[in-house]
Parts: structure tokens; C-alpha cells; sequence
């Protein structure tokens, strides 16, 4: 057990084996969650509430089922309808709910930085689901477990990460990951959804789909919003599907046996074929939702372990509050 | 069929030359130089007179759709020929504008009309808004050479840079309208006594530069291809050297308008002589007629832009902006050479040459097996134009009336004579 942090806000402050040592819990959470009696007591008594400031179904369906699953009191609470829109500033809320004495706060924020401002107010352990276009870090360790488990392994595997890059924190969060665990990162993309400054990141710049896709191991599509599809970054979806849209055809020039994954939801049509996302020998997609679930308990249960050592450090020393 | 052309003067704007030689040509390409006449050639005895790569005129507004009463490609496409323009680089400013795979391969079937060759650019933006950027990828694929909005500044920069960067990866070329668009809106006139005293509303030639170095710092951002359709003023110069020296991929063209007149000529509110941008002072043009012999400024262009005589027979500011220039545009610039500005290498550099290069055409040499679009002219006979002469259907041209000097004589494209 090398994974010893208070809070889980991005992929950038994560060691290898703390990396290793999630994937290897999530592992048996899989076999957990693939029995008829799926529950485990590791957040028994514990108080899980979910943060949601930005629309989300499916991460936050995932957090609620495996704070469930786990034995934890699951609290959701739809920030867009709170208190928010009454005027109460992030720190305020977050006092009010400390107050309330949970033990994971679990956050979703459409400002880049906002989760680690409020880890900073509250007394429990804090997991970022995304904030802005900075981190998503269980996204990563989710996309980590469905290749370790596809390939064998995290290194030595060229990725190829397509699409809006210079939105998506699913892309930043990856490309840490992957790079940390020394796989190849190449970026493919249109010049306008390429974030400034990318080619530092130590990874590979490809404008032409073809050439990105050459040889890769993994082909990671990501989503292209609708709002950025229509002349602003992009000239058209169709213009988009033509040059950047997953097809058999572009596929083909991915390794033979590459893995095809996408974050979802997926637009069908616009960044990858329908036919592609359905081929079972190709498409992990389904794999990715799978591993999600299972990602999320070990996360939580590992935090939930640091929580209780820590609370129990501070009521020998008789500092617990 | 094999075309010798002897006794000429070869204007070679790659080799920097004038000097007398012959020409062969063979199944529309060219194929000896100051060789003797094959066999059964058809001889041409040019008698000492001009022989040249033919011009590559980029910027030509052909009013089609929507205007085909100012211009059609056939009209059109007869005053090139007459004026010694081979290709034709039209702009997509029509009603509606050529934004689409779809309209482009329109007006594509339509400059089948034209004797001479055709090539089109396409909006940068749909219906030119500023708004939204164009399928850049598929417009490529049906054939577009460049990206313009015309004289419609993109006064979204981000969109700007947006388009820049897209077009970056297709290897697209961008050609923007150097001007600050809200300065210059509404202005008919450049700012100084001249816009004073007739109350004409004016601009100042810095708006132009301001344009022009937002544009240059957007390139920077970018790495992204760019031409500047027109400089006009001497202020914007040292800027477009600056990105040049930075490496930047830049270039820049003028009309043949603000070589030849200035803004004096305007006179008594004549609307033939008002232009996007103004007309500028003496000092600017003599600048630019510089800038063009030491290469600064890239391209000479008509900027080919028929009016009906509805739109010109308003008052000044209210005008429609604009001169017809196809036929016009060779004895224009050879003023700038009878005035010993420019030479006749260097003019055709900037007609021909390197608008061609620009735009990756494969034409403006008289390289052996480049293709045989070649205008012989006489660059010494006299004439007083008469407007009603042109062949384009709009007669809006500031040189009625004027003594020019220098007549084409015969006009080939691809070897097919289409003139003369």
C-alpha cells in the first residue's frame, strides 16, 4: 500500500507504484462487482456526498454506485440548484458542508483549480471528478485499467489521444498518467483544438489523423463538444468527420490489434463511426464504464484508509477535532 | 501543333532578363527557347516586340451568381484575354459568396465560359460574417487557392487566429485585408487636406498599418500562411519587411490603381476613382512603385471590381467602391515603366511570376515544358482609352479619356491563341 495522500485532485502529484498500487485494488474490485453480491463494508459509517457544479449523469452515477457498493451513506447533491445560484461563494459552501461532518466530498467544477481551493477548507478526503479543462483523474486510472488489462501492460505502448485536446482535462489527465507509467503520447488534432504549447509536454504533435494513428497501440478519441463544432474551431462536424472522425479506414493504420476507447458520451458521426464503437474486437468503451466503477472504490477505499490512520494519528496525539 | 515565335523581345521575369530571342512551343507547353523553328512550325515574326509569361490577375470580381449583369465569366474572360491576362484568380465576393464545396463547384462549371484559365479563391468565413470559418479542407479539395473575406476585416481576432492556425495544417493560404475596420468604416477618402476640403469622410493611412501588424502578430502565433491583399501606404512597409526578417510566410500585393494615381485624382467627386482602400498620397505611391522594384511588395493585381453605372452615379462617399482593371492593368503598369519607376522584368515579376508562385500555380515563367501562356505586346504604341471600348459588360474604369501607352497584340493560353 504505497498510496498515502489526504485527497485525490489530479494525476500530476501521483507516483508510479501509487498509480500501481489503485490499479491493482481496482482489479479486485472488478471481480467484486462481477459477483451476484456486490458489496464490500471498506466505507462503512462513512459519509459520501457528491458535488456536482457542471452536468454530469455518468461519473456521477459511477461515484454514487461505488460509494454504495461500498458501504457508504451517498449523498447527491445537484449544485446547479443550490445555493450557488443564491449567491454563496465555493469556500462558503464548502464550510457549510464540512460542517455537516462528511467524509468524502466528491467534486465536480467547471473552473480549472476549484477542487484543490476547496480541498484546501474541509476536513475530509476531497475527489476532484473533473474540474475545468486541468484534471479528471479518475478518468485516467479508469482508461490506465481497461489498457493494463487490454495490453498486459502501461509501458512501452504508444497512445495516440485524438480530438479536442485543448478542452479536455480527460486528455491532460491521460497524457500525465501514461507518460509517468513511460508510454508514448501522441496528440492528434486540428491546429485550433491543439493546446498552446503542447509539443512540451513531451509528446507527439500530429495535425494529419493518418500519421498519428500509425502503429498505435491505443487510439483514444475524445469528445468534441457541439458548441465548438460550428465554425469557431471547426468548420463544420461533417469537415470534422472527414479529417478527424474515427473510420475503419484511418483505424487501419493503427496497429492490428489496437484498442479503440472514448470517455463519452460520443457523438456517432462526428469523432468516430458507429461501427467502430460497436466492434467488439476493437471497442473497449463499454470496458472503460466497467473499470470505472471499480477505479472509484479503490480510490475511495484508499482514501477512506489515509482518512481513518490519519483521524487515528490525531486522536493519540489528542489533537482531533 | 508547334508555334515559333521569333524576332522578340522575351520578357523573363524568373531570369531577371529583356533581351531579344525566340520562343517554340508545342502542345500548349513550351518547348525551346532561341532555337531555330522546328519543321513545319507555324512562324510568328513578333518584330521586336514584348513577349511575356502571360499575367496571373489576383482579385478578380466576376459577378457571378448574383451580379452576372456587372460581369459574367464570359465578359470577363474576354477582357483578359485582351489585356493580356492568362489567369484569372477570382474572388469569392459574390451574392451569395463562394463559402461552400457546393457553390465553388459552380462557379467552377461557369469559368468554363472563359477563353482564359480560371482559378478561384473561396470566403474565409460563411457568407463572409466573420462569424464561422469555411470547410477549408473540402473547399481545397474543389480547387480553392486561397482564403479571403475581400475587404471584409475579420474583426473577431481569435476567429482570425483560429483560421490562421486551421489553415495552417492544410497548408491553406490566407489573404487578409490589412485595415482596422472601425476606423476605416465608412471612410471614401484618405485623412489630410485633400478628405478636408472636399468633406469627404476619411481615414488615416495608420489604419492600415494597425490592421497590418495585427495580422503579422496573429502569423507569429500561428506559423500560418499569409498575404496581404493590398498595401497602400509607406507607413505599413517597414512592418511587412520586419515579419519578413523574422522568417514569417508572408507577402504582399497592391492594385494597379494605387501605383498609377493618387488621391488628387479623385477631382471633382469622381466616384470611377474611389477604391477600397482610398487613394492615397503621392508620397505613398511613390513608396509602393519602390516597394515593388525592390520586391517588398510581391504582386501587381487589377483587383478587377465591375459596377454598374448605377452604383457609381452617387455621390462620392455613397459610391460603389471599385474600378474594372482586366484590360486596363497592362498599360497601367507600363507607365510605371515608360516613368522609368519599374523595369519590364520586374513588373511582370509582380504580375505574373510571383502570384503564380504564390499560389502554387504552374505558370508567370518561360521556362521550357512550363505551360505556354505567354501575351505579346507593344509596350511604345499610343492610344486614348475610350471606356465604351472595354469588353467587360461594367465600364467603371478611372483611365476614360486617358493617353496610355502599350497594346497587346496576341494573347495564348496553353498554346491556344485567344487573342489577337
Amino acid at each position: 500500500m504505497t498510496f498515502r495522500a489526504r485527497h485525490l485532485l489530479g494525476i500530476e502529484p501521483l507516483s508510479p507504484p501509487e498509480i500501481t498500487s489503485i490499479l491493482d485494488l481496482a482489479d479486485s474490485y472488478v471481480d467484486l462487482n462481477r459477483r451476484t453480491i456486490k458489496h464490500s463494508d471498506a466505507l462503512a459509517g462513512m459519509t459520501q456526498i457528491n458535488m456536482f457544479f457542471e452536468n454530469s449523469t455518468r461519473t456521477q452515477s459511477s461515484f454514487e454506485l461505488a460509494g454504495k457498493r461500498l458501504g457508504a451513506d451517498v449523498m447527491n447533491m445537484s449544485m446547479q440548484t443550490s445555493s450557488v445560484k443564491k449567491g454563496e461563494t465555493l469556500i462558503d459552501t464548502a464550510l457549510t458542508l464540512n460542517a455537516m461532518r462528511p467524509d468524502l466530498l466528491v467534486v465536480r467544477h467547471p473552473q480549472s483549480g476549484a477542487v484543490d481551493l476547496l480541498s484546501e477548507k474541509v476536513n475530509c478526503a476531497v475527489l476532484n471528478a473533473g474540474d475545468g479543462r486541468h484534471e479528471h483523474p479518475t478518468q485516467a486510472l479508469l482508461d490506465a485499467l481497461t489498457i493494463r488489462r487490454a495490453k498486459g501492460r502501461l509501458h512501452r505502448l504508444t497512445v495516440a489521444i485524438c480530438g479536442d485536446i485543448a478542452h479536455s482535462r480527460v486528455a491532460r489527465s491521460n497524457l500525465i498518467l501514461l507518460g509517468k507509467m513511460e508510454s508514448r503520447i501522441r496528440l492528434v488534432g486540428p491546429a485550433t483544438l491543439m493546446p498552446a504549447g503542447a509539443g512540451e509536454f513531451g509528446c507527439e504533435i500530429y495535425e494529419d489523423m493518418r500519421e498519428g494513428l500509425a502503429d498505435a497501440d491505443v487510439v483514444m478519441m475524445l469528445r468534441l463538444q457541439k458548441e465548438r463544432m460550428d465554425g469557431g474551431f471547426i468548420p463544420s462536424e461533417r469537415e470534422y468527420y472527414h479529417r478527424w472522425g474515427l473510420d475503419a479506414e484511418k483505424l487501419a493504420h493503427a496497429k492490428p490489434d489496437a484498442i479503440v476507447m472514448h470517455p463519452g458520451p460520443m457523438n456517432r458521426g462526428v469523432e468516430i463511426d458507429g461501427t467502430i464503437a460497436d466492434d467488439i474486437n476493437r471497442s473497449v468503451i463499454q470496458d472503460q464504464v466497467e473499470m470505472g466503477v471499480a477505479v472509484r472504490m479503490a480510490a475511495m477505499d484508499l482514501l477512506a484508509r489515509n482518512l481513518r490512520a490519519e483521524r487515528g494519528r490525531a486522536m493519540a496525539e489528542g489533537t482531533y477535532v | 501543333m508547334i508555334l515559333h515565335f521569333e524576332n522578340a523581345r522575351l520578357i523573363d521575369p524568373e531570369a531577371g532578363t529583356d533581351a531579344p530571342g525566340s520562343l517554340t512551343i508545342a502542345d500548349g507547353f513550351i518547348a525551346a527557347r532561341d532555337e531555330a523553328a522546328p519543321e513545319g512550325a507555324e512562324v510568328i515574326d513578333c518584330r521586336g516586340r514584348c513577349l511575356a509569361p502571360g499575367i496571373v490577375d489576383w482579385g478578380v470580381k466576376i459577378g457571378e451568381p448574383g451580379e452576372r449583369h456587372k460581369e459574367s465569366y464570359a465578359s470577363a474572360g474576354r477582357a483578359a484575354a485582351a489585356g493580356g491576362v492568362t489567369t484569372m484568380i477570382v474572388r469569392p465576393d459574390t451574392q451569395p459568396p463562394i463559402d461552400t464545396p457546393e457553390s465553388l463547384s459552380f462557379v467552377a462549371r461557369r469559368a468554363a465560359d472563359a477563353p482564359v484559365r480560371v482559378r478561384h479563391m473561396a470566403s474565409l468565413t460563411k457568407a463572409r460574417e466573420g462569424r464561422e470559418m469555411v470547410e477549408m479542407a473540402f473547399l481545397m479539395d474543389a480547387g480553392a487557392v486561397a482564403f479571403t473575406d475581400g475587404v471584409r476585416v475579420i474583426r473577431d481576432t481569435k476567429l482570425m487566429n483560429r483560421c490562421l492556425g486551421y489553415a495552417r495544417g492544410l497548408g491553406a493560404l490566407i489573404v487578409g485585408h490589412p485595415q482596422e475596420p472601425t476606423l476605416s468604416q465608412g471612410a471614401a477618402a484618405t485623412k489630410g487636406k485633400f478628405a478636408s476640403l472636399y468633406g469627404i469622410p476619411d481615414v488615416s493611412p495608420l489604419a492600415e498599418l494597425m490592421g497590418l501588424e495585427r495580422d503579422l502578430a496573429l502569423v507569429a502565433m500561428t506559423n500560418g500562411r499569409y498575404h496581404a491583399d493590398q498595401i497602400t501606404t509607406a507607413a505599413a512597409l517597414p512592418a511587412l519587411g520586419r515579419a519578413r526578417k523574422a522568417g514569417l510566410d508572408v507577402t504582399a500585393g497592391v492594385s494597379i490603381h494605387h501605383l498609377t494615381l493618387n488621391e488628387f485624382d479623385v477631382g471633382g467627386y469622381r466616384t470611377f476613382f474611389r477604391f477600397t482602400p482610398p487613394l492615397r498620397a503621392e508620397d505613398d505611391r511613390a513608396a509602393l512603385v519602390e516597394a515593388v522594384a525592390d520586391g517588398e511588395i510581391d504582386v501587381i493585381a487589377s483587383f478587377h471590381t465591375p459596377q454598374d453605372e448605377e452604383s457609381k452615379r452617387l455621390p462620392f462617399a455613397e459610391a460603389a467602391p471599385g474600378a474594372v482593371g482586366l484590360q486596363t492593368l497592362l498599360p497601367a503598369a507600363l507607365r510605371l515603366y515608360h516613368q522609368g519607376g519599374l523595369s519590364l522584368p520586374q513588373l511582370f515579376r509582380a504580375m505574373s511570376l510571383n502570384p503564380a508562385r504564390r499560389l502554387g500555380l504552374d505558370a508567370g515563367r518561360l521556362a521550357v515544358d512550363t505551360p505556354a501562356d505567354l501575351v505579346l505586346f507593344d509596350p511604345d504604341a499610343p492610344f486614348v482609352l475610350d471606356r465604351f471600348a472595354l469588353l467587360s459588360k461594367s465600364k467603371n474604369t478611372p483611365f476614360d479619356g486617358a493617353r496610355m501607352q502599350g497594346k497587346v497584340l496576341g494573347t495564348w493560353v496553353g498554346g491556344e491563341r485567344v487573342f489577337g
